[in-house]
């Protein structure tokens, strides 16, 4: 079959529900074939590497903490397609996904969960502390990193670049005060910062409803506008991302989303996710909201793929993943020699005490 | 407080209007502690645009204590930016700000108040360059003053010396004099990584000589350098901040009976200058630290286990002790906020006490 190569649909997408907004994104997205096989070979691309982790954990080969992403997908690929490579992100610790669309790689991403010193932190961060061009992480203290964005979009203000930052965090971060600190603040100096509450229903084992008084995350900044979206749909998510960053950029100050989403796995790898939510309910949100199945369907009814085609990408993305575990699983482990480097930047090297006194590492910058 | 800040004034106003007639015999200058901090930021502000200041009231108020003060009216909004009483938010804020290319300098009104924002600090600041490997470098200064002050009660009266050095990613300093807090604070801001410096309220007023070279715009004080403030042989006194002063007064009088005490102004907590520190030893063959904090687990505490563990121990011809601030709250009356910190009659007192006298 013959594909117009530019090939587009206009697709209707949800609205949005809208707080001290005169009005929200359009209610129609312009798909391109390209479009819609690009994010379906990252969101693929993404989940795949996800599962593998889960592999991986399970065979002792990852440790620690380690938060998976599945089910989310759209949200992190709907973001970067709305934003430019030049504005800047920060997440919390369920971050693997926001490193790949920061431009990580996936070899380097799964080489840090499984602490090899081919990471993207040469092993020594972890799941948790991944760091790539304008993207601050990873971050482990729930809510910290929301201060941290803010002060990102300072500084994007300050340098005069029209550069955003676009600040995440959970539904169970939303009740953290170092948040509305930042509202506050972002508020009164109109800092370019996209605040977005990635609301997948769960902060751990707690129900949202069990958590927050009002359960209206995209209100709760109060004076600042906010919105919210359908996180499954990643047209959705990015008509609305383009819609903030438009708001941000035209000087107007921080504006707030929330994607409403939804996570397969338990709150990390030792949660198994069932005690606080039945089989049934994950299941049903596979059936009818997956995202990536989403999209896919929606690119096969308008015809702009063939079935066959994206099982193709499936096959190269197995691929890609068996690759970049194989790599994740042989590369070896960080020499010692590297244990006590990177204390400080642009520093002579100098002498770290090790266990015991007469134990006298080195450390360089 | 008001008024004590202008009868320091007062006093140096004096004291500068009697050195203008010594003028043409030396080249010094009377600088307030105060002054000297803000000579500092200012030079640094003017001579590197990402350098700008944030916390409470140090804009329009010119500082709580005015050490920030004419800052906003010459650089305006963008480079001094008057928080709200959000500690925890403006510290991260800050930190989010260095993450992204800014230098800013982050005052805590008091170090207090710090302890609200202490996870920033720690956990966003000084580990990022560790966990990211190097990716993330976070060029910042939190400052303001620490430790005890004058009738303003427990709660805002603790010393985080200890509490920040514990930690690997900061630098932490203490200046003492203006030159210290000078050469630090320059030395700090132009530091790429996190730097916490502790000032101290009562030293604010009091002025110092400064030198020519202390004046240039390019003074610096390294970071983790201790500085001999007075030379003797007979005892060690290793001491941060108002109490390097007191030891000074302790060795005065000590010298009127023979005992010449050689008194350290550690300078920077964290990295500890033991190298200086050893030496004096080796020389006097006695030590005692002094310090405003409690004692537990203490600056102190670390000076005492490093000497144990190093060359040092050898030539010690008694146990190394600490002197140190009352280990309980801060009270409020005069009478015994007076007896819970460190005085010079403890120093002198413990001195003798060491040197079997």
């Amino acid at each position: 079959m013959v594909w117009c190569a530019f090939m587009f649909h206009l697709v209707d997408i949800s609205k949005c529900d809208l707080h001290k907004l005169e009005e929200g994104p359009p209610l129609q997205a312009v798909l391109t074939r390209e479009e819609g096989l690009q994010y379906y070979r990252t969101m693929q691309v993404m989940r795949r590497m996800e599962l593998k982790a889960d592999q991986l954990y399970k065979q002792k080969i990852i440790r620690g903490f380690c938060h998976l992403y599945d089910g989310q997908e759209a949200c992190a690929v709907g973001i970067e397609s709305g934003i430019n490579r030049t504005d800047h992100l920060i997440t919390a610790y369920r971050a693997h996904g926001y490193t790949l669309t920061r431009g990580g790689t996936v070899r380097e991403i799964m080489a840090e969960l499984t602490g090899r010193r081919g990471g993207i932190a040469k092993g020594k961060g972890g799941s948790m502390h991944m760091y790539a061009k304008h993207f601050y992480g990873g971050n482990g203290i729930v809510g910290a990193q929301v201060p941290l964005g803010a002060g990102v979009a300072l500084a994007c203000k300050y340098q005069g670049k029209n550069e955003l930052c676009v600040c995440l965090y959970g539904d169970g971060a939303a009740n953290q005060g170092q948040i509305f600190e930042t509202y506050n603040m972002a508020a009164l100096w109109k800092l370019p910062c996209i605040f977005i509450c990635e609301n997948n229903k769960y902060g751990m084992g707690t129900s949202v409803e069990r958590a927050a008084a009002s359960t209206d995350y995209y209100k709760r900044g109060d004076f600042i506008p906010g919105l919210r979206v359908d996180g499954m749909d990643i047209l959705c998510v990015r008509e609305a991302t383009k819609f903030a960053a438009e708001h941000c950029r035209s000087g107007k100050g921080p504006i707030l989303m929330e994607l409403q989403t939804y996570r397969y796995h338990g709150h990390s790898m030792s949660d198994p996710g069932i005690s606080y939510r039945t089989r049934e309910e994950i299941q049903e949100v596979r059936s009818k909201s997956d995202p990536i199945s989403l999209l896919k369907d929606r690119m096969i009814s308008n015809n702009m793929a063939s079935v066959e085609e994206l099982k193709e990408i499936d096959v190269e993305v197995r691929k890609e993943i068996e690759d970049a575990a194989q790599f994740a699983t042989t590369d070896p482990e960080p020499p010692l020699e590297d244990l006590c480097n990177h204390i400080f930047s642009n520093e002579p090297p100098m002498e770290v005490r090790g266990t015991n006194p007469w134990a006298k590492l080195k450390s360089i910058s | 407080q008001t008024s004590l800040y202008i009868n320091i004034t007062y006093v140096t106003a004096l004291a500068r209007s009697k050195h203008i007639r010594q003028f043409h015999l030396t080249s010094h200058t009377q600088v307030t502690v105060r002054d000297a901090l803000n000579q500092a930021m200012d030079e640094e502000l003017e001579r590197d645009e990402r350098v700008f200041l944030l916390g409470e009231e140090v804009a329009q108020y010119d500082g709580a204590y005015k050490v920030s003060r004419g800052l906003w009216k010459k650089y305006g909004d963008k480079r001094i930016i008057d928080t709200p009483i959000s500690e925890m938010g403006f510290a991260g804020i800050a930190v989010g700000a260095a993450m992204a290319g800014l230098r800013p300098i982050c005052e805590f009104m008091t170090f207090n108040f710090s302890m609200q924002a202490i996870d920033q600090v720690i956990n966003s600041a000084a580990k990022t360059y560790y966990m990211s490997a190097g990716l993330q470098p976070v060029p910042i200064v939190f400052r303001g003053p620490n430790g005890a002050s004058a009738g303003v009660a427990a709660q805002h009266s603790q010393c985080f010396a200890a509490w920040y050095s514990h930690c690997p990613g900061l630098k932490v300093l203490s200046p003492w004099s203006a030159e210290d807090a000078k050469g630090l604070l320059k030395s700090a801001i132009r530091d790429d990584n996190p730097v916490v410096v502790l000032e101290n309220e009562l030293m604010y007023g009091v002025a110092f000589e400064l030198s020519d070279e202390a004046q240039s715009k390019d003074f610096v004080i390294p970071i983790g350098k201790a500085k001999i403030e007075r030379p003797g042989n007979h005892v060690t006194l290793v001491a941060h901040s108002r109490m390097v002063g007191f030891c000074l007064d302790a060795a005065a009088v000590l010298a009127k009976e023979g005992v010449e005490c050689e008194v350290i102004n550690l300078r920077t907590i964290r990295p500890l200058d033991t190298d200086t520190i050893e030496a004096s030893i080796m020389k006097t063959n006695h030590l005692i630290s002094v310090e405003g904090g409690w004692p537990q687990f203490g600056v102190g505490a670390e000076i005492c286990a490093r000497i144990m563990e190093g060359p040092a121990f050898n030539y010690l011809d008694a146990p190394a002790i600490r002197v140190t601030g009352v280990d309980i709250p801060m009270p409020y009356a005069k009478i015994l906020e007076d007896n819970s910190v460190p005085q010079i009659k403890d120093i002198i007192f413990s001195v003798k006490k060491t040197l079997n006298m």
